[in-house]
């Protein structure tokens, strides 16, 4: 039962870091059809920035540059996206398989360039006092960093889902999403949703990636191992669905930690992967699909 | 005589609402049958029912006999049903006759189809020439017009002589002039397979239709030659009446009805 | 695609083949006389990655499937020769590693690779088999485009993954090494490097001559229709489905066949050679020579793999700042990579009247 239990709370610690990758993809492919591997590389800027932040300010301050890393590395990342998005992506909207190749090609250049930045060798970042220990509830007990993770996530994942459903500007973003001409016809400015929503999913890749410092050493290539499990939370969870994404990332969070209690860890892998496969059988186009005639 | 196609009770839901409900249909082998309706009567979503494309919740669709539903589309297609879509769907990166040749082979071998096209074949020969594109054989389909692509997908049909054919606004987008010849191409074609035509042009309608089923609201609730069916109230209710009611009320509803059957509205006697 | 080429081949076709092959020949048969060993090793590596190339365009370039998971194909067939290879060293004993591992006995999925005449087809068939599979279950059901790539991907994740973690049965990290025999041929040996060289040379030649018929046959016509609309195909009275997995399980068969040759050429082959990012190389050397275009994953896979060696060789680092850019400016601006601008330039240089034709089958074959 305790085993049962640690072993639930470490995988939703997994699925709300996965959830956070996922919801920037799931975005910016069911809006856009724009498959990002960069990605995984906001997420490596995202985890730099405490690290950054921490050296400037000294060991020290290191609880308050956590803290002011997570909006500093929204924004940083953010911004990262939205320039990729305005060189590159802008000129291949349509083509969603070359989108993926070119984005890989930034992401080769973005690992090497943080590698001549910052070396190869993974760095660790201090956890902030507030956040070492555990809180002990019965025989379990549930590290702070992870209650922080989850708690975070939770609120980011209320947040936007007040923003598409109650506000304008996200509205407006489920409109281009599910009719790009039609909404154009309307008078949206298509671009600028476009931009709005690389740059918000891209920031929240960002703060995934200060997340993912309280877990354990950062390097280089963090974001490979990580965004190819969050693309599998997006293809589970239908394209640009942030329920479908939710139920996606807790399924295959907790799917993957009991297969690794019950396995070991590699073959945990291969047997997600197999779940999967057998999923798509029955929903080929994810949880929750959006309709269409279109004949492909 | 049973009919050739068969269809009964089909229904088909989509997110709650029935897009289909009980959709009774029969085809005798010969016809040349006109599939008529308000958008989003159903007419295409029957189709695709038919085809396979859709799978209905409830009914049925007997083809010589033979249950379609839960078939996959190809294996509808090797009965003998073919289909044309509301945009032209050729293969723009082949040639004209490659895109032929490859709809007259689709009962071939793994063998013959791993070898290459040698010359063209008779019966791909004699569709080019009905479809008039005999001395553009060797041009990729993706330059062809609108009118050329909709005649090359009537021609990949042609070949693989089909006993029904279903037609989807085969002619959609044409000029005045394509649209006769294209009359003129189904009558050639009606002569040798049971045709079923979704068209909205009332011009079209009037030169070719013998037969017309009216749907509405996922049912056909008329049929009969033309002159019976626009003299049938309920379908005078469902093209007039609704847009007479609804003028001054809702004039978006009223635009797209008249931008989408422009004709109706004009063409059937008033009461 | 298919435009220019054919028009051309028209013209002389027997002249123009003729000239090709006597070249090939040539080249093939002068190369091991002028070249170092340590060169001709180099060369044989990149006719292995040739061969792969030559089978993922069958499947992206014509077929539209984009496989990010080419290295499992690749690494599939790599093991089944390593496992054969391994054995033979070993006599009636174990594999070394496994000693090292605490294995005590051999499992029995190695036993069967003991003999040649199982090990050598299951490189090809093994891959085959995987791929058949994955792709029957996912292509029924219409997972397509950048689900299947995403799909593959993390196949290959999991792939490198489990070889890693089942350090007993698969060498780990270090993989499948240290050979002492290589059929019967004494490895580092000058003539063993040069008959492994002759038969990739042979194996690039087989691949590229069954694809190229593949290609030009019905089939290969139905393969590009299906690329461009599957569901259309359908309707059409082809089963789409089948005529992915053939194409699929093709592609993935010519991979293993690289892996095959791949071990005893290199001496090697680990997780690092399989996972992600030498899958997505794999797509590079298609995307850089030009996606269904005949010869350019050809040349795609010879250039980039030399260019790689040869950066790495001055400055390791700057490797993969060129390779980003290039699949960037590949990618973007010629998306029918090399072939495609030789196809233009001569074009542009000897009819400028079809100019317009080479410029709708570049607009229309990316996906």
């Amino acid at each position: 039962m305790e085993l049962w239990l640690s072993q639930l709370f470490a995988g939703l610690g997994v699925a709300a870091v996965l959830l956070l990758i996922a919801l920037g993809l799931t975005f910016t492919f069911g809006q856009m059809n724009v498959i990002n591997m960069a990605h995984g590389e906001f997420i490596m800027a995202g985890a730099y920035t405490p690290y950054l932040l921490q050296g400037v300010l000294g060991a020290g301050l290191a609880g308050l540059a956590f803290g002011v890393a997570l909006p500093v590395a929204f924004l940083v990342t953010g911004l990262l996206g939205l320039v990729l998005e305005r060189t590159l992506i802008r000129r291949l909207y349509g083509r969603p398989l070359d989108t993926l190749l070119v984005t890989w090609g930034i992401s080769l250049m973005l690992q090497q360039l943080a590698r001549d930045l910052f070396g190869a060798p993974n760095v660790q970042v201090v956890a902030p006092a507030w956040l070492r220990g555990a809180l002990d509830v019965g025989p379990v007990s549930l590290s702070y960093a992870r209650l922080f993770t989850i708690a975070l996530v939770t609120l980011i994942v209320v947040a936007v889902g007040i923003y598409l459903t109650r506000l304008a500007h996200g509205r407006r973003m489920r409109a281009v999403m599910q009719n790009r001409q039609l909404a154009g016809c309307s008078g949206i400015d298509t671009d600028r949703v476009d931009q709005l929503t690389f740059f918000v999913g891209s920031g929240l890749a960002g703060v995934a990636g200060v997340a993912l410092t309280l877990l354990g050493p950062i390097g280089p290539g963090i974001g490979t191992g990580y965004i190819v499990d969050a693309f599998l939370v997006v293809i589970v969870g239908g394209l640009g669905q942030l329920r479908g994404a939710v139920i996606a990332a807790v399924g295959l969070g907790l799917l993957n930690s009991f297969l690794e209690y019950g396995t070991t860890a590699s073959l945990a892998k291969v047997g997600v992967f197999a779940v999967i496969v057998v999923f798509l059988q029955f929903r080929p186009q994810g949880l929750v699909a959006l309709r269409t005639r279109a004949l492909t | 005589m049973a009919a050739l196609l068969q269809i009964t009770g089909v229904e088909v839901g989509f997110d709650g609402s029935l897009a289909l409900a009980g959709v009774e249909l029969a085809i005798d082998e010969g016809e040349i049958r006109f599939l008529i309706g308000p958008n989003g009567a159903g007419k295409t979503t029957l189709i695709d029912v038919v085809t396979g494309l859709t799978r209905p919740s409830n009914g049925s669709v007997r083809f010589d006999n033979r249950e379609l539903v839960g078939r996959r589309e190809h294996e509808i297609v090797a009965l003998g049903v073919g289909r044309t879509f509301q945009t032209p769907s050729v293969f723009e990166q082949l040639s004209v006759v490659e895109n032929l040749d490859l709809a007259a082979n689709h009962r071939a071998g793994i063998r013959a189809l791993m070898r290459r096209r040698r010359g063209v074949a008779p019966a791909v020969a004699e569709a080019l020439e009905a479809i008039q594109l005999s001395d553009r054989a060797d041009a990729q389909a993706g330059v062809l017009s609108h009118g050329q692509k909709q005649w090359l997908e009537i021609g990949m049909l042609l070949v693989q002589s089909p006993r029904l054919l279903l037609l989807d606004e085969p002619v959609a987008g044409m000029s005045a002039e394509e649209r006769t010849a294209t009359g003129e191409l189904i009558e050639r074609i009606a002569e040798r397979c049971t045709v079923v035509i979704v068209e909205h042009d009332m011009e079209f309608l009037r030169r070719f239709a013998r037969r017309v089923s009216v749907m509405h609201e996922g049912k056909v609730i008329s049929e009969g030659s033309v002159e019976r069916v626009r003299a049938d109230p309920l379908v005078q209710e469902v093209y007039l009446g609704r847009s007479r009611d609804r003028r001054g009320h809702d004039p978006a509803l009223d635009q797209q009805a008249s931008t989408a059957e422009p004709p109706e509205t004009t063409e059937v006697p008033a009461r | 695609m298919t435009g220019g080429g054919a028009a051309e081949q028209r013209r002389h076709p027997r002249l123009r083949q003729g000239a090709v092959v006597a070249a090939t020949l040539a080249v093939v048969v002068v190369l091991p006389l002028v070249v170092s060993q340590f060169r001709l090793a180099l060369l044989s590596k990149y006719l292995v990655f040739a061969v792969v190339a030559i089978g993922l365009n069958l499947a992206w370039g014509y077929g539209g499937m984009l496989s990010l998971g080419h290295g499992v194909f690749f690494g599939l067939g790599a093991y089944c020769t390593g496992m054969y290879l391994k054995l033979a060293e070993a006599g009636s004993g174990l594999p070394d590693f496994m000693s090292w591992s605490g294995v005590s006995s051999l499992p029995a999925i190695w036993a069967p690779f003991r003999h040649a005449w199982f090990a050598l087809p299951a490189a090809v068939l093994v891959p085959m088999g995987v791929a058949a599979l994955l792709g029957a279950s996912v292509f029924r059901r219409r997972v397509r485009g950048a689900y299947f790539a995403l799909l593959t991907q993390a196949l290959a994740a999991a792939f490198a993954i489990l070889l890693v973690g089942q350090q007993g049965l698969t060498g780990g990290t270090n993989g499948l090494t240290n050979f002492s025999t290589v059929f019967g041929l004494e490895p580092g040996n000058p003539r063993t490097t040069q008959i492994l060289f002759f038969a990739a040379a042979a194996a690039a030649a087989v691949a590229f001559l069954v694809v190229r018929q593949i290609v030009q046959s019905r089939f290969g016509r139905l393969l590009v229709a299906v690329r461009d609309g599957e569901d259309r195909v359908r309707f059409l009275g082809y089963d789409a489905t089948r005529v992915k997995v053939v194409a699929f399980a093709l592609s993935a068969g010519l991979a293993g066949l690289a892996g095959a040759l791949f071990v005893p050429i290199v001496g090697i082959i680990s997780p690092a050679d399989v996972g992600v990012v030498p899958s997505i190389e794999m797509v590079v050397w298609v995307a850089i020579g030009g996606r269904a275009t005949l010869a350019g994953p050809v040349i795609g896979a010879l250039l980039v793999s030399y260019a790689n060696t040869a950066l790495s060789e001055w400055y390791p680092d700057g490797w993969l700042y060129l390779q980003g850019a290039l699949f960037v400016v590949a990618v973007v601006w010629a998306p029918r990579g090399l072939a495609g601008l030789a196809d233009r330039f001569r074009h542009l240089a000897w009819r400028p009247g079809s100019r317009r034709r080479a410029e709708v089958a570049v607009g229309a074959a990316s996906p």
